[in-house]
């Protein structure tokens, strides 16, 4: 939100200011305590957007009828996925997608249930921004302290206070004000981060998908605008280049696709984790080391001169280099470690215990190694902030400090440095389940 | 093929269609480096369409690593069978074809009545293929914007071996980092587009100028109005005694088994049409005076759900 500087405390940027144009899309999550108005600030969105279908709309306003309510329950579009609800799923993120003219957006709806930890942080392994929901009513409590934690946690760069209900408390600028101010003063605490706060009244749509005029104390964006120019995480993706090799392709005895060249080929195709290749540029291939040119860059029968994050290519490399899948092209001027050992934060997700004796399966972009959790130092109640020391275990929806011990060695880079080379899961070999989400602490 | 005329120099932020490609390529790589033997389901429809020009790109300049396997309910426009086999061809796939009459006549699957749809039915024809040739993942082109309990499912899914997802037992899907570990006898059912809504399969079909069988075009057709929907007067649908056969301008939203697939009143001849009547639908349904496409879609999809009880 360039336009918006921190002129009063509704920006509150404890970071670097964005600075790139937004792009096309944004993935968001929203977060808050069961009753804070969540699904009623989606639904209403989504319909103040035009992003509702005439059936869905006919079909909630009657069952708000037959509930004798006086208006629509908005809620009920997020909510009612009845059959669902009543096999007892409601623990599960849900994705919904809604467009305007400006932006594509994809929400990871999480449940705001209090034991479903894991499911905020799946839904916020992948959002650029958080919208953390506070009553006016009742201000900063608990839940928003453990959203704007797991959101830091995962290093949600963009964060969204929306103080909802406002009308409840006659749109006081003071009641807003002293809301914001301790939530700024709480996540102050925790690191940098970009925080957008914003008065709203998600019932009635007050500025929701338009500003109002209504609160002439409040001079900043309505939520839509916010999330039309809020800058997702790859706009400001400075971080050295990495290419994971996902596969090695080879043009050879006749394979070639219609319309490339039977010459033999061998190339890497990969997603850029972060940072630009350019033709020409050197690459160093790790864990190895050795040093190649980039020869050939092109997504299909595209030939690029030049490739930015999160672009799918193919890369040519100008000097026979060994090199195969779960290895890593990278910027030789900034390496990452290669390492046997991860200090990591680990959120457990299955409801059977980290078992300290046994052998798990860590994926790191596209390498898998064995490992074993080697020490575990503390335990994070994510209610209270309090460090318990030297678990022995952790259980479902636990977030631990722990260190891991592989087998091969990955190269890693610290989760806040570089989302991508700095998380991982763990795999049981067992159930073949994901059992944990982890980000590299070093 | 067709080369895209966008600027795809700068960053894949500039454009999100770039952004869901390259998400979409990913987990199609993704797959084709740790599956043992995945396979494409390809209906001839628009989405399956999308799907397999991406694979076109997931693997260039090799050729698609995977073979392509539709499953035949007997009851598809003879128009979508030849543009299903022209597809095969040009992508130089192999296309595995298993179809529901074969399991009626081994006695896997009992239709109630002769007309019934053979929808229902594609499932236990599919499960059968997955076993006759041991695939383990099998991609296809449903999206979660579909229906509601689309928009839980993740983008890789466990099933066992009765083909059954279990909504409360999914593995959690976190950052990039897909879990494509099955137990054997179990597959995974892939879903690359998962994160595309309708208009942005007809607005990638349009930049990556993509054939589609012309039934999703506008064209003048027989049709018989029940309620809101409008049905194609065919061999399988017979206009009933007393119906009022019409002759309208339509085009499939959706394409599948012509017993419970029906068109849409339309003049869009092209996807830029397409494209523009997709977004306008969006816009018509904030007034909700009346149904439209999107709901008669919902209404038909109804249909089928009572056609399976």
């Amino acid at each position: 939100m360039n336009a918006i500087v921190n002129s009063s405390s509704d920006s509150f940027d404890t970071g670097t200011e964005p600075t790139t144009r937004p792009s096309g899309l944004l993935r968001f999550i929203t977060a808050g305590s069961v009753d804070d108005g969540k699904s009623t600030l989606i639904g209403r969105l989504l319909y103040d957007t035009g992003n509702v279908a005439a059936d869905q709309l006919a079909s909630i306003q009657a069952t708000s009828h037959k509930r004798g309510l006086a208006a629509i329950d908005w809620s009920l579009l997020t909510d009612g996925l009845i059959a669902e609800r009543e096999q007892g799923i409601t623990i599960d993120v849900a994705y919904r997608y809604f467009a305007t003219a400006r932006r594509k957006f994809i929400i990871g709806d999480a449940p705001g249930h209090e034991q479903y930890t894991r499911n905020m942080v799946t839904a916020a392994s992948s959002a650029d921004l958080a919208i953390l929901l506070v009553d006016a009513r009742k201000g900063v409590v608990t839940q928003t302290r453990r959203h704007a934690y797991l959101a830091h946690l995962l290093g949600i760069p963009e964060l969204v206070l929306a103080v909802n209900k406002m009308d409840l408390v006659d749109w006081q600028p003071a009641v807003y004000h002293a809301i914001v101010d301790e939530f700024n003063a709480f996540v102050g605490q925790l690191g940098r981060h970009h925080v957008q706060a914003i008065p709203l009244s998600a019932l009635n749509g007050t500025n929701l998908a338009t500003r109002s005029e209504a609160i002439p104390w409040y001079s900043g964006p309505s939520l839509l605008e916010h999330l039309e120019s809020s800058p997702a995480r790859r706009d400001a993706d400075v971080a050295p280049f990495r290419l994971p090799v996902q596969r090695v392709v080879r043009v050879m005895l006749g394979n070639a696709a219609d319309g490339a060249s039977d010459a033999e080929f061998r190339g890497y195709q990969g997603t850029l984790a972060s940072g630009r290749l350019r033709l020409g540029d050197e690459v160093a291939v790790m864990p190895g080391g050795q040093r190649a040119r980039v020869a050939g860059l092109s997504v299909a029968d595209r030939d690029l001169a030049e490739a930015g994050a999160d672009r799918s290519v193919v890369v040519a490399l100008d000097s026979e280099i060994d090199i195969s899948r779960g290895d890593m092209l990278c910027d030789p001027q900034q390496l990452p470690q290669v390492t046997k050992t991860l200090s990591a934060d680990i959120c457990w997700l299955s409801e059977q215990p980290l078992d300290l004796r046994r052998k798990y399966l860590v994926k790191h972009t596209t390498r898998s190694v064995n490992a074993v959790f080697a020490e575990l130092s503390y335990r994070v109640d994510v209610n209270t902030l309090a460090y318990q020391p030297q678990p022995d275990s952790a259980q479902m929806n636990d977030i631990v400090r722990a260190t891991l011990k592989l087998h091969q060695p990955l190269c890693a880079d610290a989760y806040s440095d570089n989302r991508t080379t700095g998380s991982f899961i763990v795999i049981d070999p067992v159930s073949l389940h994901t059992v944990a989400a982890g980000v590299i602490v070093r | 093929m067709t080369v895209s005329t966008h600027d795809g120099l700068g960053p894949a932020a500039a454009d999100h269609l770039d952004l869901l490609e390259a998400e979409a390529l990913f987990i199609l790589r993704e797959v084709a480096a740790e599956c043992r033997h995945p396979v494409l389901l390809f209906s001839g429809g628009k989405d399956s369409a999308v799907l397999l020009h991406l694979a076109y790109k997931a693997f260039h300049p090799e050729r698609i690593g995977c073979a392509l396997l539709h499953i035949d309910t007997g009851h598809n426009y003879a128009e979508v069978i030849a543009y299903r086999d022209r597809m095969a061809e040009r992508y130089a796939c192999q296309l595995h074809v298993r179809s529901v009459e074969d399991s009626i006549r081994k006695g896997s699957v009992r239709l109630r009545h002769a007309q019934e749809s053979r929808n229902a039915h594609q499932s236990v024809t599919l499960m059968e293929a997955i076993a006759e040739f041991g695939f383990d993942a099998c991609l296809g082109g449903a999206r979660r914007d579909e229906e509601k309990a689309r928009a839980k499912e993740r983008i890789v899914s466990v099933r066992d071996e009765f083909g059954q997802w279990e909504p409360k037992n999914q593995r959690p899907e976190l950052w990039s980092l897909y879990n494509t570990r099955v137990a054997l006898g179990d597959h995974l059912r892939v879903f690359p587009i998962s994160n595309w809504t309708e208009l942005d399969v007809w607005q990638y079909i349009q930049r990556e100028d993509i054939e589609l069988p012309e039934l999703y075009f506008a064209h003048q057709r027989q049709v018989v109005r029940r309620g809101d929907i409008l049905v194609p007067v065919t061999h399988l649908t017979p206009a009933r005694a007393g119906d009022t056969v019409e002759t309208v301008s339509c085009r499939f939203r959706t394409v599948g088994d012509i017993s419970c697939t029906a068109p849409v009143a339309s003049t869009a001849v092209n996807v830029a049409d397409i494209i523009a009547e997709t977004a306008q639908c969006l816009l018509t349904e904030r007034g909700a005076t009346r149904l439209d496409d999107r709901a008669s879609e919902a209404a038909m999809e109804q249909r089928k759900k009572e056609g399976y009880f």
